[in-house]
């Protein structure tokens, strides 16, 4: 009998759109933790966008039906902190007042987990095999950090790679300025939040800028490319994978001088 | 005060173009935002004197009106008077009949945040009843026809630059610089209006139900002698500021000093019961509380009622990104940052607030500071459902949404939509791994180039890789 553990692989709109190379990522990392991957062909988007627009009707449907979709696994894998988050801590909300869904709701939140936290606090990895020359810094997303308390983990993870020099930027934990809509709605503020963000990746002295969020990644890559800065951006499960043959993001495959 | 918090965009625009308003906010990161984390470590209890706080605000949301009877029966007993106001316009006409019968032509005023929502200076200077601020944050903003860009530093937007400018122009002499000789010259020249003054005028940061004192805390020492040395003392207050005991109000202080400045406690604490007794050295002849409830009273039992347990420290929005780029004024009205996003469209309306439960990333911070655990975001996202539901949100922003949910809530219609927005995009930038433009995204791509998608969908590679039915 196959006692490995089953999980689903919830791989996020963002993921699923622009940077596929961290879903493959996510399912190496979790093969070689011994889990049977699996991703349910159903999954859409996990609602947040509905919810923090306050199209509660909407958003609560969707969790119905990711709840549905999800409960069958051991657990729910999603490479990212805000998609997590949403699962884990928003949906027992949005689902709390409805005698039939609120205690599925929890059942399934309390099997949701982000990647790298799903990695070390459960199946208790406490390494990788990979290799990545250079500095490193990493930024906390939000929810992740603070819906979740994700900052140990991946940090201690990364510490594991052959030749990554891990350096901390200052403010680490401050807004990238991303915020999903937030970002189109409010450009000039959210442009001086990853200014902000930039000054103090390129203080760090990193040649490399991770996170466990791509709406984080595409908000400070887009803005470093923009300035023509040569700091590269990946999430970091492409790093603790060892799977870093994809161009970084916002780069093209051929390397222009 | 008029509202301009429907222009937020513009104000928010105003403010990131002024060099010198965006100097003065660097300086909160550095000051109060460093202090109240040095604080917080320090104090090996703070996480659970936050749990306290909020248990006793909680408490008291719950038994409001046991704990507002008692108060103003031992306010009574003690020999003050208690006026209840249902609005800014009652509080306003006591205020203003209160000062008429004390033949009121000066009024000292320490600072007082439901000074500010009642909009009681221009109402006073109308009625030819002269208040002069005595904090010296609120004087500096007095003198600049300014309303307050932060709950304890009102003044916080403008450098000493400024404010050298400022009191040459009012006090005449000498142009002066340092900041010592500047305070110096600030109380000269308010020592005087004090002993002038016919009525004082203090907020209160709570109000002692088991004692029926009033507490207030300052800096400068300057409440003290606005309710103590004239014959008559005004007391404005709203009526969640109301605690059981001394000893929860100490509680409260101990967090409210943290969280604010990063002090241990303030420099001043002043607690005061009733008007003079006979044994008393000094003191005011007559004690006068004005209750206000303003809209209060129906936030308990709301979905915002938490909001209530605010003690006004100012940490939210020392800690905001969005505050700390925009600064206090953008918000358009009285209070501002992440606590002003949840309680100005209670005052104003949501139609003239809209912006600002929206200008938040959801970054959390607020809430992880907050000395009595309000969950800021999520209030504004109440705010936000309401627009929702209301249909105030721009046309174009909801039929996008109506359109993404349709099509998300349809796994193979989602499918085939994902597929195709790949393939346009990489149309548009895929050489080049990036788009520098992109129809409908120029809030994005004026100042960020769009990352291109890497190839297919990862639904659409996994199931290649996989086969189908993985």
């Amino acid at each position: 009998m196959n006692t490995s553990p089953r999980v689903a692989l919830f791989v996020t709109c963002l993921v699923d759109l622009f940077r596929p190379s961290v879903g493959f990522a996510a399912v190496k990392l979790l093969e070689q933790a011994g889990c049977r991957v699996e991703v349910p062909e159903a999954q859409t988007c996990c609602g947040q966008p509905a919810f923090n627009s306050g199209d509660r009707a909407t958003a609560t449907e969707m969790a119905r039906r990711a709840v549905a979709l999800l409960e069958p696994y051991d657990h729910v894998v999603v490479p990212s902190g805000s998609c997590a988050g949403m699962l884990r801590v928003h949906y027992p909300e949005l689902l709390g007042e409805d005698p039939e869904w609120a205690g599925r709701a929890r059942a399934v939140a309390e099997r949701c987990h982000e990647l790298v936290s799903f990695l070390a606090d459960v199946m208790k990895v406490e390494g990788v095999e990979a290799a990545l020359e250079g500095r490193v810094t990493y930024h906390d997303s939000c929810s992740g950090l603070r819906e979740l308390k994700i900052r140990h983990q991946p940090r201690r993870l990364l510490e594991t790679v052959e030749g990554l020099e891990l350096v901390e930027m200052d403010d680490s934990e401050v807004c990238c300025g991303f915020g999903g809509t937030f970002c189109v709605k409010y450009p000039e503020i959210s442009t001086r939040m990853v200014d902000d963000k930039v000054a103090a990746i390129d203080r760090s002295g990193a040649a490399t800028v991770l996170a466990g969020d791509l709406g984080c990644l595409m908000n400070m890559a887009g803005r470093l490319k923009r300035l023509g800065s040569a700091v590269e951006v990946r999430h970091v499960a492409e790093v603790l994978a060892g799977e870093l043959d994809a161009p970084s993001i916002g780069e093209s495959g051929s390397r222009e001088a | 005060m008029q509202p301009t918090s429907h222009a937020f965009k513009q104000n928010a625009h105003e403010a990131l173009e002024n060099p010198v308003l965006q100097e003065a906010l660097g300086g909160i990161r550095t000051g109060w935002q460093a202090a109240r984390g040095r604080a917080a470590g320090a104090l090996p209890e703070f996480e659970q004197l936050r749990d306290t706080g909020r248990d006793i605000k909680n408490h008291v949301l719950a038994h409001l009106d046991l704990y507002l009877e008692a108060f103003t029966a031992k306010v009574e007993e003690a020999g003050g008077k208690v006026h209840w106001a249902r609005d800014a316009a009652e509080a306003r006409t006591i205020v203003l009949e209160l000062c008429r019968e004390a033949d009121a032509r000066t009024v000292t005023k320490s600072k007082s945040m439901i000074a500010e929502e009642i909009g009681l200076n221009p109402w006073l200077e109308a009625n030819d009843v002269k208040p002069v601020e005595t904090d010296l944050g609120e004087y500096i903003i007095q003198l600049a026809g300014q309303p307050p860009s932060h709950l304890v530093g009102p003044a916080v937007h403008m450098t000493k630059d400024e404010v050298s400018d400022l009191f040459h122009k009012h006090h005449g002499g000498e142009r002066l610089e340092e900041g010592g000789a500047l305070v110096g010259e600030a109380r000269r020249v308010l020592r005087q209006r004090y002993l002038e003054a016919d009525v004082g005028i203090t907020g209160a940061n709570f109000l002692v139900a088991e004692t029926g004192s009033i507490i207030t805390v300052t800096n400068e020492g300057n409440a003290e002698l606005t309710q103590g040395l004239p014959r008559t003392h005004i007391c404005i207050a709203s009526i969640e500021k109301i605690v059981p005991t001394m000893e929860d109000a100490f509680t409260l202080l101990r967090l409210l000093a943290r969280s604010a400045t990063g002090q241990e406690f303030s420099a001043y604490t002043t607690v005061m019961t009733g008007p003079k007794r006979e044994e008393d050295l000094d003191g005011p002849r007559e004690f006068h509380l004005v209750l206000l409830d303003n809209g209060r009273s129906k936030m308990v039992g709301s979905a915002f009622q938490e909001m209530l347990r605010c003690i006004r420290c100012g940490a939210c929005m020392n800690h905001c990104p969005v505050y700390l780029a925009a600064g206090g004024h953008a918000y358009g009205w009285v209070y501002v940052g992440p606590m002003g996003s949840v309680l100005t469209p209670q005052f104003v309306g949501i139609e003239e607030a809209h912006p600002l439960p929206n200008a938040s990333t959801f970054c959390g911070r607020c809430e992880e500071v907050c000395p009595v655990r309000i969950p800021l975001p999520k209030l504004m996202r109440h705010w936000r459902e309401e627009q929702f539901n209301r249909q105030l949100n721009p046309p174009a922003a909801r039929y996008g949404l109506a359109l993404w949910g349709f099509v998300a809530r349809r796994p193979r219609l989602y499918r085939l939509a994902t597929g195709m927005a790949v393939g346009a995009m990489r149309l548009l930038g895929g050489r080049q791994g990036r788009m520098r433009r992109l129809p409908l995204a120029g809030g994005w791509t004026g100042t960020r180039d769009m990352p291109a998608p890497q190839g297919p969908t990862f639904m659409q590679a996994w199931k290649k890789r996989r086969g189908a039915g993985s």
